[in-house]
């Protein structure tokens, strides 16, 4: 991690990974939208503040540990990376392409700087829950920690509910989850689909410490992840609340954009609408 | 003769008996001891999976999971992650039973070192019946690109075969049964994993057992010996990799196969030697095991004689199987 970035410079990574996003998806012809537009702020706050990493070092043996649960939004963390210096951006465009590190799924092996490999959902948290144990009970690393990032159609899964047990039970004070609380999933709307709500109560009862925050609010994203680390005798989870295709007004609410790529000219339009854009996502906009 | 040495007691009318989970139970303590890296996950079964012993050693080391096999080995892949080598225990219906997608995604495709120990496995589990006597994990777990699989003959070769996949750095299954079974090996008896040993030599078929099943096997070639036929007994403990070089050697000097596994034989052990000897040595081969069936409540030894897995019932099989194949045998 290098210098402290401004919120309005954190706004502007959003902004680029974003776009990074629209070129990726409709080079590789296929591919989801919605999820990676809508966590662009969330990863800009965690590649560009939130976390300790070292791009040119990725095992670094003080780092944090980030793992992506619903391994299909991967794009927004590959545009991440890039723009974090763990690879070239031109790569990018070598998403989902024979050949390529940048798989349709992110394979740990493939690609050094990702913690594991993911895409079948429900199992980053119970993965991230070893490494906090780890960290917390055998290494004695009070330091640092480990972030994961779930969808919310993926909370269906039961394996998510072993791991918030298990977590609970042991008081994970390192582990940090975020909920990118879309509502959508790809038969329709969570709440149609598969009722999540109560939400919050559900993961308090699970032995959490709950936060929601405006996922497209970068310092409120990075202000509840520093109340999180703050939190020591239990894990955090921070429900952010964001809109699927946040940025690109066509995309935006639709679950229709789920697993779907920007065609030619639905990129370039997408791409003029986040140029405009540049710096206008935060609270209440 | 084969120089692998037997145990003096085998054929006696009591041998010497224990379960092949007890001889986890011993090795994982030793890995522990040699290793600060291994650590120890269980699904609520401890003392059935003979975890307890590393638990009592290293009550910091050991994690209770509960009863969530999905959670047991994603949390396991999580702290591989973080440097550790985990062992995961439950039954084998329950892992890789249950949760054969989460090995396959966190711990085989990426590439993880943690290791499954499916104990139960088997229809010898007895009384619990078919719900709990996995006879599928052979098959499950040696379709994964990356995932070793090791089934011992008895408690000592387990013991062994714990403390070499402790160090293998590999994703690893290890298959136990739950019934103590005659302890054939010896200390000094060696064991590598994918190395397969010739237990006693013979001309006229080979007969070719996994874990358990191996001891059926000698003593089945001893019954054939009275018929005047020669058999010769190759243990392969482990089944991925399989020896590939011991196993068609065998082949090609009697020219003729049987297998014997208590496992289903469809994609199993016999699937594995099947597959090997169509390809590299076309040889006329007979699968002993379950045959596309699952088991059910029974004693244990009245299940492995009903089921045609005992020596005994074993034997008029492998004869029936020689005479069959007399007009086209090749010889060695």
């Amino acid at each position: 991690m290098g210098q402290q970035l401004t919120v309005s410079q954190l706004e502007a990574k959003a902004n680029t990974i974003r776009q990074d996003i629209i070129t990726m998806l409709e080079a590789a012809g296929s591919g989801h939208s919605a999820g990676p537009l809508g966590l662009s702020d969330i990863f800009a706050a965690l590649y560009f503040d939130i976390m300790n990493y070292d791009a040119k070092n990725p095992d670094w043996e003080k780092r944090d540990y980030f793992f992506l649960s619903n391994g299909h939004t991967v794009p927004v963390q590959y545009a991440a990376m890039a723009e974090a210096g763990f690879f070239e951006k031109a790569e990018l465009q070598t998403l989902r392409k024979l050949g390529s590190r940048l798989q349709g799924h992110p394979e740990r092996t493939k690609l050094p700087g990702l913690e594991n490999t993911s895409g079948p959902l429900g199992s980053g948290l119970s993965q991230a829950s070893g490494v906090a144990y780890a960290l917390q009970y055998l290494d004695r690393e009070p330091h640092r920690f480990v972030y994961t990032v779930m969808g919310d159609g993926e909370l269906n899964e039961g394996n998510i509910w072993e791991a918030a047990m298990f977590a609970g039970k042991y008081k994970l004070a390192q582990l940090i989850g975020f909920i990118d609380r879309n509502n959508i999933q790809i038969d329709g709307n969570t709440e149609d689909v598969m009722p999540l709500e109560d939400l919050r109560g559900k993961w308090e009862s699970f032995g959490w410490h709950v936060q929601e925050v405006d996922g497209h609010n970068i310092e409120s994203i990075i202000d509840a992840a520093s109340m999180a680390r703050a939190i020591s005798n239990k894990p955090s989870v921070i429900i952010a609340h964001t809109i699927p295709g946040k940025g690109v007004d066509f995309m935006e609410y639709d679950y229709h954009w789920h697993g779907a790529p920007p065609n030619h000219e639905q990129a370039k339009e997408a791409l003029t609408k986040l140029r405009t854009l540049n710096g206008k996502i935060k609270a209440g906009e | 003769m084969s120089s692998y040495p037997l145990r003096d007691d085998i054929f006696s009318e009591k041998p010497t008996e224990e379960p092949t989970r007890a001889g986890f139970g011993r090795g994982l303590k030793k890995a522990g001891e040699a290793d600060e890296r291994v650590v120890a996950l269980c699904a609520d079964l401890t003392e059935s999976t003979q975890m307890h012993h590393f638990k009592a050693a290293f009550p910091e080391r050991y994690i209770e999971i509960g009863v969530a096999e999905q959670n047991l080995v994603t949390v396991a892949s999580g702290l591989a992650r973080a440097g550790k080598i985990p062992f995961t225990s439950s039954y084998a219906a329950f892992s890789p039973g249950r949760n054969w997608e989460q090995i396959r995604t966190t711990i085989t495709l990426n590439e993880q070192p943690v290791k499954i120990i499916g104990s139960h496995a088997g229809v010898s589990v007895g009384p619990d019946g078919a719900t709990h006597q996995m006879l599928e994990d052979i098959a499950l777990m040696r379709v994964l690109p990356h995932m070793v699989v090791v089934v011992p003959g008895d408690s000592v070769e387990a013991e062994k075969a714990t403390l070499a996949i402790a160090q293998n750095g590999e994703p690893s299954y290890l298959r136990l049964a739950r019934e103590k079974t005659p302890v054939f090996s010896t200390d000094d008896s060696p064991f590598t994993i994918g190395t397969a040993y010739v237990l006693r030599e013979g001309r006229d078929v080979t007969l070719c057992g996994t874990g358990t099943m191996t001891f059926q096997l000698l003593k089945a070639a001893q019954l054939l010996e009275q018929q005047g036929v020669s058999a010769e007994v190759v243990h392969v403990p482990t089944v991925k990799p399989l020896d590939e070089t011991v196993i068609l050697a065998s082949a090609r000097k009697t020219g003729r196969v049987v297998t014997a596994e208590e496992a289903q034989i469809a994609a199993g052990f016999g699937g594995a030697v099947a597959e090997l000897l169509s390809e590299k040595l076309p040889t006329p081969l007979k699968r002993i095991g379950m045959l596309d069936r699952f088991g059910e409540s029974g004693q244990p030894n009245e299940l492995l004689d009903y089921f045609g897995l005992n020596a005994e019932k074993m034997k008029p099989v492998i004869q029936e199987f020689i005479n069959a194949t007399s007009q086209y045998h090749r010889e060695g």
